[in-house]
C-alpha cells in the first residue's frame, strides 16, 4: 500500500480518528508521552510542541470538568457550539490596531507584537481522544495568550510561570501545575523574591476569585477595556512590578 | 516519502541511535566486513543520505592500506637507496584518491546532514554527494566495484527498478550488498518487536523529533517490505548470481548479497 499524501497510511492501532490531525493513542502509549515530553520539557522549556503533548496526555481527567463548566455557563456554552479559533487569517490586525488603547483588542494585539508570538503557532491537539474535548483544550491554548494580556504578563520565564499559577487554579490541568511547581528552577534569586512575595499570591488569589477564563467570547469583546473585563471576571489587578 | 525524509534528516541519526539502542551501527560493521573492499575500489552508496556506510568504507579500506603498508616497510628493512627512492615514486601516483564513495539520494536535506557531518569528522578525500533516484540512477553503465543501500530499498516505490538500475551501473565481477529490515524469524521475539515497533517507536519520533507520523510510517513499510526468500528471488530476477542473505539480530535485519557476473 502506498502512503496517503500527509506521509502516514494504513489504519492506527487503537481506534479511528476523530478529528484532523487526532493520532489515537494506546494508554501504554499516552503514559510514555507524558513521561517522555516531561523530561523533553524540563530539559528544553522551548520545545513548546512537548508542553502541549503533555498537556493533551495528562489532562483526560480535568478536560471533562472544564467542558462542563463551560457547558454551564451561557457564554460559554456558546463558546462551545460556535468553536471560535483565533487565528491571524481570521483576526481583522488593522482593525485591532485602529482600536483605543487599554482595549482588549488593541492590547492583545500589542502584545503579540512586543513578544513577537503568532496565535498561528499553538499546537493543535492530536492525542485528546474526544473531539469535543480537542476543542476544549485547544481554547485553553488560544486563551494562554489572552491571560497574558489580562494579567499583564510578557513571555519571559517569569511572566509565564506567573500565568502558569493562575491557570493552575483556575484549570486544574495537571500539565499548569507541573509548569507551575518547576518552571521557577530557572529563575534566580531576586526573580525567585518577586515571585513569592508578590506574584504568586496575587496569581493564586485572582485564579480563585476569578470566573472561570475559558467561559468569554473574547472575540465578541475586542472593543471592551481590559480593566472593565478584569473587574467583570473578578481578576485583581496585578502588582505594581517589573516582570 | 520525500516530506518524510525532509523532516526527518536532521533528527535522523539521534533517531537511528534511540530506536535500535545504538544497535543499527553494529549491523552497518557487519555489513562493511561481508564486503571487505580493498584499496581501489569504487562505491556508490544509494539512500546513503547521512553517510554511514560511506565513512564506515573509508575507514576500513584506509585501515586495510595501513596494514598493507605496514606489512611492505616490514618486509623493505633490508632494501637498497635505489629501491627505497623507487618506492617514494609509487606512493606519489597512488594517493588514497583511488577509492572512491559516491553517495547517492534522492532527497537534498539528507545529503546535507551527510556533508556537515563529513567536515565535522573530516572526511574530505573520495567522497562525492549526488543527489539521484534509485530507480533512475544519473551514472552510465557498469561504473561501480560494489553498489550498497543501506535501509533504504524499503523506500523506494518500484523495488524492481532500483534492482535493475543497480544491476546497470555495475561492472561485471560487482557486488550488490542490501541491508534492510526483514522478517524476524523467532515467534517470541517477533511479538516483542511488534510492541516495541507500534507503541514506543512512534512515541520516540514525537518526544525526540516532533514527529510521530514519519516514525509511524517507518514502522508500516518496514512491515510491507517482502520477506528474505521473495526479496531474494527478485534480486535474481534483476539478473545477479550467488545470490544469498544473512540474518542478523533473528532476522529484524538481514544483508543481502548478489554478484554481476
Amino acid at each position: 500500500a502506498e502512503p496517503a499524501e500527509d506521509g502516514y497510511a494504513g489504519e492506527q492501532d487503537g481506534g479511528c480518528r476523530l478529528y484532523p490531525g487526532h493520532i489515537p493513542t494506546s494508554p501504554l502509549q499516552k503514559a510514555l508521552l507524558a513521561a517522555g515530553s516531561a523530561l523533553v520539557a524540563l530539559y528544553d522549556p522551548y520545545r513548546h510542541d512537548m508542553v502541549a503533548v503533555l498537556g493533551e496526555t495528562t489532562g483526560c481527567l480535568v478536560l471533562p470538568n472544564l467542558r462542563d463548566k463551560m457547558k454551564n455557563d451561557p457564554e460559554g456554552s456558546r463558546v462551545l457550539q460556535e468553536r471560535p479559533r483565533i487565528r491571524l487569517s481570521t483576526l481583522d490586525v488593522e482593525g485591532l490596531r485602529r482600536l483605543p488603547d487599554g482595549t482588549l483588542g488593541r492590547e492583545y494585539l500589542r502584545f503579540l507584537e512586543d513578544n513577537k508570538v503568532s496565535p498561528d503557532t499553538r499546537m493543535p491537539a492530536k492525542f485528546v481522544d474526544d473531539e469535543e474535548l480537542a476543542y476544549v483544550i485547544q481554547r485553553y491554548r488560544e486563551v494562554h495568550d489572552l491571560m497574558h494580556t489580562m494579567l499583564g504578563m510578557p513571555t519571559n520565564m517569569l511572566g509565564e510561570v506567573v500565568v502558569k499559577w493562575f491557570e493552575a487554579i483556575q484549570t486544574g490541568l495537571p500539565m499548569c501545575v507541573l509548569g507551575a511547581a518547576f518552571g521557577p528552577v530557572r529563575l534566580n534569586a531576586r526573580k525567585l523574591q518577586v515571585l513569592a512575595t508578590e506574584l504568586i499570591p496575587w496569581a493564586i488569589r485572582s485564579g480563585r476569585n476569578a470566573n472561570c477564563i475559558l467561559n468569554i467570547y473574547y472575540e465578541q469583546r475586542w472593543e471592551q477595556t481590559v480593566a472593565s473585563l478584569r473587574e467583570e471576571m473578578s481578576i485583581f489587578p496585578p502588582p505594581a512590578v517589573r516582570v | 516519502v520525500y516530506q518524510v525524509f525532509e523532516n526527518v534528516a536532521q533528527k535522523y541519526d539521534i533517531m537511528n541511535d534511540s530506536m535500535s539502542l545504538g544497535i543499527h551501527r553494529l549491523w552497518k560493521d557487519v555489513l562493511l566486513h561481508k564486503m571487505n573492499p580493498s584499496p581501489g575500489t569504487l562505491l556508490l552508496d544509494v539512500a546513503g543520505g547521512t553517510g554511514d556506510i560511506a565513512f564506515r568504507f573509508i575507514n576500513y579500506v584506509n585501515s586495510v592500506r595501513e596494514r598493507q603498508l605496514r606489512r611492505k616497510l616490514k618486509n623493505h628493512q633490508n632494501l637498497s637507496w635505489q629501491e627505497i627512492a623507487d618506492s617514494y615514486q609509487e606512493e606519489a601516483v597512488k594517493p588514497f584518491g583511488d577509492s572512491q564513495v559516491v553517495v547517492c539520494d534522492i532527497n537534498k536535506e539528507m545529503l546535507k546532514v551527510g556533508r556537515q557531518k563529513a567536515q565535522r569528522l573530516g572526511y574530505s578525500e573520495g567522497l562525492s554527494w549526488v543527489v539521484g533516484n534509485a530507480e533512475e540512477l544519473p551514472f552510465g553503465d557498469e561504473k561501480f566495484d560494489v553498489y550498497t543501500i543501506a535501509f533504504g530499498i524499503r523506500n523506494v516505490t518500484h523495488i524492481d527498478l532500483a534492482l535493475q538500475e543497480a544491476y546497470r551501473v555495475l561492472k561485471p565481477g560487482g557486488r550488490f550488498l542490501c541491508l534492510e529490515f526483514s522478517q524476524v524469524n523467532n515467534p517470541l521475539l517477533s511479538r516483542l518487536y511488534d510492541l516495541y515497533s507500534f507503541q514506543i517507536i512512534p512515541v520516540l519520533g514525537e518526544v525526540i523529533a516532533g514527529d510521530w507520523k514519519s516514525y509511524q510510517y517507518l514502522v508500516e513499510s518496514i512491515r510491507r517490505f517482502p520477506p528474505q526468500e521473495e526479496f531474494k528471488a527478485m534480486i535474481e530476477d534483476a539478473g545477479f548470481l550467488k545470490v544469498d542473505y544473512q540474518n542478523l539480530t533473528s532476522g529484524i535485519v538481514a544483508i543481502h548479497s548478489g554478484f554481476k557476473l
